[in-house]
C-alpha cells in the first residue's frame, strides 16, 4: 500500500477530544483517508470546526489520533515525533512570533529549536529575508510590522530547516486583498520550487488558486476529494444563476422555478435563490419569460467551490 | 536533552533584553530589606529577647529567611504567569512544540532558567549578605544551593499548574492567598518557636518553613546532619513530585 512516493498517508484517521469541564467528549476528525505525494498542493477546504486544524496538528505531530494510522514521511508521528518535526515546517493560524524580539532574532531563535548553528542559520537568514520581502525589516521589532508582513515573517521562519512539507493553517486569513495575493505569490514559488504545500482554508479562491487537489471537509469528514476543476464538474452544472426575490416572495418564487423544472437543481438561501444550469442566460430568459417572475437583481456565473460545497452539506462554507 | 539546552537558550535570549532591571532588584532588594528591617527593626528586637533567636543579631536571624523567601519569589514570578503566558498568547511553547523539542524538553528549558535565575538572584543576595557581615564566612557557599532548591521546590509544582491555566487570574490569587500567607507564617519574621503550639506544628511543614530552617542553618552555622537532612529531602520530594506533574501537564496541553 505505501509506496516510496507517498508523504502522507491516513487511514480512518480519528481525533476525540476528552470531555473537560462539564463539556462532552468532541470527536473533530471522525475517520477521513487522505495520502498525498511529493510536490502536491494538497488541500482541507471546509467551514470553521470541519476538523481541518485537529488534522493538521496531527499531520504536524504534536497531536496523537485517537484511532486509525497515520504516516508521515514513512514515519508514525506518535512514536517518531522529533525526526517528523525536524524535516516539516508549521504556519500557524496565530503567528506565534516573538513580538519584542526583532525579524532576524524570531527566524535566529527558531533555528536554534531545530539544532541549528549560528553559522548556517546566518547563511539561510538573508535568503528567507528576500524570500519574505523583509530585507530592510530585518533589524524591526515584530510588534512594528503589518499583518501581511507577519505572516511572511511566519512562512520565512518556518522554511529554516528547509522542510519536505509545509504546513500552512488558514494561510491569509485575517489579510488585506492585497497582502493575500503578496503571499499567494511567495506560496506559488515555494511550489516551483518543489516543497509539498498543505494548506487549510476556509476561502474557496484560495483554493481554487493554490491547490492541485482538495479534501472537502465538513463535520469531521471528507465528504468529496479531486482537483477544483474535477469536483465543480463531478458535482455541478457549468454556471450558476442567482437570483434575489423581494425577502417574503423569496420562497414561493423558488417553488415555481423549481415546479418549472428550470436548470437542475435549485437551492433556496435566505438571502436568495440559486439556480445550477449549464446555460445560465437561457435559464435566466426562461425566468422573465416563460415564468414572469421579475428578480431584484439576476447574476450569471460560473459554478465555484461554493457550490460543491454548499451542495455537498446543504451549507455556506462561510457562516 | 541537547534540546532542551535549545529551550533553556531562548530564555536567556529574552532575559538578556532586560537583565539588568532584575540585577538591581537583585540587590536593592536585600538591601533596603537589611537595612530597614534587620537594622531599624533588629535595633528593637536586639535589645528584647536576642535568646529567643539563638543569641546572634536579628539581622543575622532575618536575612536567610529572607534569601528562602526571595527564592521563592523568583520561582514564582518565573515559572507561574510566565508559564502561563508562554504556553498561552505569547505562542512561545506552541512554537517550540512545532520543532523536533517534546514538551518534557520544553519544561526542562525552562526549569533550567528559572534554576539560572535562582543562582543568580541568590548570589547578588548572598554578597549583600556579606557586605552586612550577616553570614558566617565559609557557610554562604552552602547557603546557595540550599536557596536554589527552595525556589526549585516551589517552581517545579507552580509550573506544573501554571501551564494548564488560560488567564492571570487564578496566578494572582495563588501569590495572595497562599505564597503571602505562607511568607508571614514560614519564620522568616520570627523563630517558629514563638508560635503556640498547635499553628507552630502547621507552620514547620510548610515548603517554604522547610527552606527557611536550612538556609538559616547554613547561614548561621548551626547546621546539624539530621535536620539538614530532613529539609533537604522534604525539599527534594517538592521538586520531584513537581517535575513529575509538570511532565503529564505540559504534554496535556502542548500535545492536546
Amino acid at each position: 500500500m505505501v509506496s516510496g512516493r507517498l508523504l502522507v498517508e491516513a487511514r480512518g484517521l480519528t481525533k476525540t477530544y476528552p470531555a473537560r469541564n462539564g463539556t462532552p467528549p468532541f470527536c473533530a476528525v471522525d475517520g477521513i483517508d487522505f495520502e498525498f505525494g511529493r510536490g502536491e498542493a494538497f488541500g482541507f477546504l471546509g467551514p470553521n470546526g470541519a476538523g481541518k486544524s485537529s488534522t493538521m496538528r496531527m499531520l504536524g505531530a504534536i497531536s496523537p489520533a485517537t484511532a486509525g494510522t497515520l504516516r508521515v514521511l514513512g514515519m508514525d508521528p506518535v512514536h517518531d515525533g522529533p525526526e517528523i518535526r525536524a524535516r516539516i515546517g508549521v504556519v500557524p493560524q496565530d503567528d506565534c512570533l516573538d513580538r519584542e524580539l526583532t525579524v532576524r532574532e524570531n527566524i535566529y531563535v527558531y533555528g536554534r529549536y531545530f539544532g541549528l548553528g549560528k553559522s548556517v542559520i546566518g547563511e539561510r537568514l538573508a535568503g528567507l529575508l528576500t524570500f519574505a520581502q523583509l530585507e530592510d525589516k530585518a533589524d524591526a521589532q515584530v510588534e512594528m510590522l503589518s499583518g501581511g508582513m507577519r505572516r511572511r515573517l511566519t512562512i520565512a521562519r518556518s522554511l529554516i530547516n528547509e522542510p519536505e512539507i509545509l504546513l500552512l493553517d488558514e494561510p491569509t486569513t485575517g489579510l488585506d486583498p492585497q497582502a493575500r495575493h503578496v503571499l499567494w505569490d511567495r506560496l506559488y514559488r515555494l511550489k516551483a520550487d518543489g516543497v509539498t504545500l498543505i494548506i487549510t482554508t476556509h476561502y474557496m479562491d484560495e483554493a481554487e488558486q493554490l491547490c492541485d487537489r482538495l479534501a472537502v471537509m465538513d463535520a469531521g469528514r471528507i465528504v468529496a476529494e479531486g482537483s477544483p476543476r474535477a469536483l465543480i464538474e463531478a458535482h455541478i452544472t457549468r454556471e450558476v444563476l442567482e437570483l434575489r426575490f423581494a425577502p417574503d416572495t423569496q420562497a414561493e418564487a423558488a417553488e415555481r422555478l423549481r415546479a418549472a423544472g428550470l436548470g437542475e437543481r435549485i437551492e433556496l438561501l435566505p438571502d436568495r435563490v440559486i439556480v445550477y444550469a449549464d446555460d445560465g442566460e437561457a435559464a435566466l430568459a426562461d425566468v422573465h419569460h416563460k415564468l414572469s417572475l421579475a428578480p431584484i437583481t439576476a447574476l450569471v456565473r460560473r459554478a465555484s467551490l461554493e457550490d460543491v460545497f454548499l451542495k455537498l452539506t446543504g451549507r455556506s462554507l462561510i457562516d | 536533552m541537547a534540546r532542551a539546552l535549545h529551550a533553556f537558550r531562548y530564555w536567556l535570549k529574552l532575559y538578556s533584553r532586560t537583565w539588568r532591571g532584575t540585577i538591581v532588584i537583585s540587590v536593592a532588594n536585600p538591601l533596603l530589606f537589611l537595612l530597614g528591617i534587620g537594622v531599624g527593626l533588629g535595633h528593637l528586637v536586639n535589645h528584647g529577647h536576642s535568646a529567643a533567636l539563638g543569641g546572634v543579631s536579628y539581622s543575622a536571624f532575618f536575612a536567610p529567611g529572607l534569601l528562602a523567601a526571595s527564592a521563592m519569589q523568583t520561582a514564582f514570578v518565573e515559572s507561574g504567569g510566565r508559564v502561563t503566558t508562554a504556553a498561552g498568547w505569547s505562542g512561545s511553547y506552541r512554537n517550540a512544540a512545532t520543532t523536533p523539542l517534546e514538551p518534557e524538553e520544553i519544561l526542562a528549558g525552562h526549569m533550567l532558567f528559572v534554576a539560572f535565575r535562582l543562582v543568580t538572584s541568590s548570589a547578588a543576595f548572598i554578597v549583600v549578605m556579606e557586605l552586612f557581615g550577616v553570614v558566617s564566612g565559609w557557610w554562604a557557599l552552602a547557603v546557595w544551593p540550599a536557596a536554589l532548591l527552595t525556589g526549585l521546590a516551589f517552581a517545579a509544582p507552580i509550573a506544573a499548574w501554571a501551564v494548564t491555566l488560560r488567564s492571570f487570574r487564578h496566578v494572582n490569587a495563588f501569590f495572595r492567598f497562599v505564597l503571602m500567607p505562607m511568607y508571614m507564617f514560614s519564620g522568616t519574621f520570627f523563630a517558629l518557636s514563638e508560635l503556640p503550639h498547635g499553628i507552630r506544628l502547621i507552620a514547620s511543614a510548610l515548603p517554604l518553613a522547610q527552606g527557611v530552617a536550612l538556609c538559616r542553618s547554613l547561614s548561621l552555622g548551626t547546621a546539624s546532619f539530621p535536620a539538614a537532612a530532613g529539609h533537604i529531602a522534604y525539599l527534594v520530594v517538592f521538586v520531584l513530585a513537581g517535575i513529575a506533574a509538570a511532565r503529564i501537564t505540559y504534554r496535556r496541553r502542548l500535545h492536546a
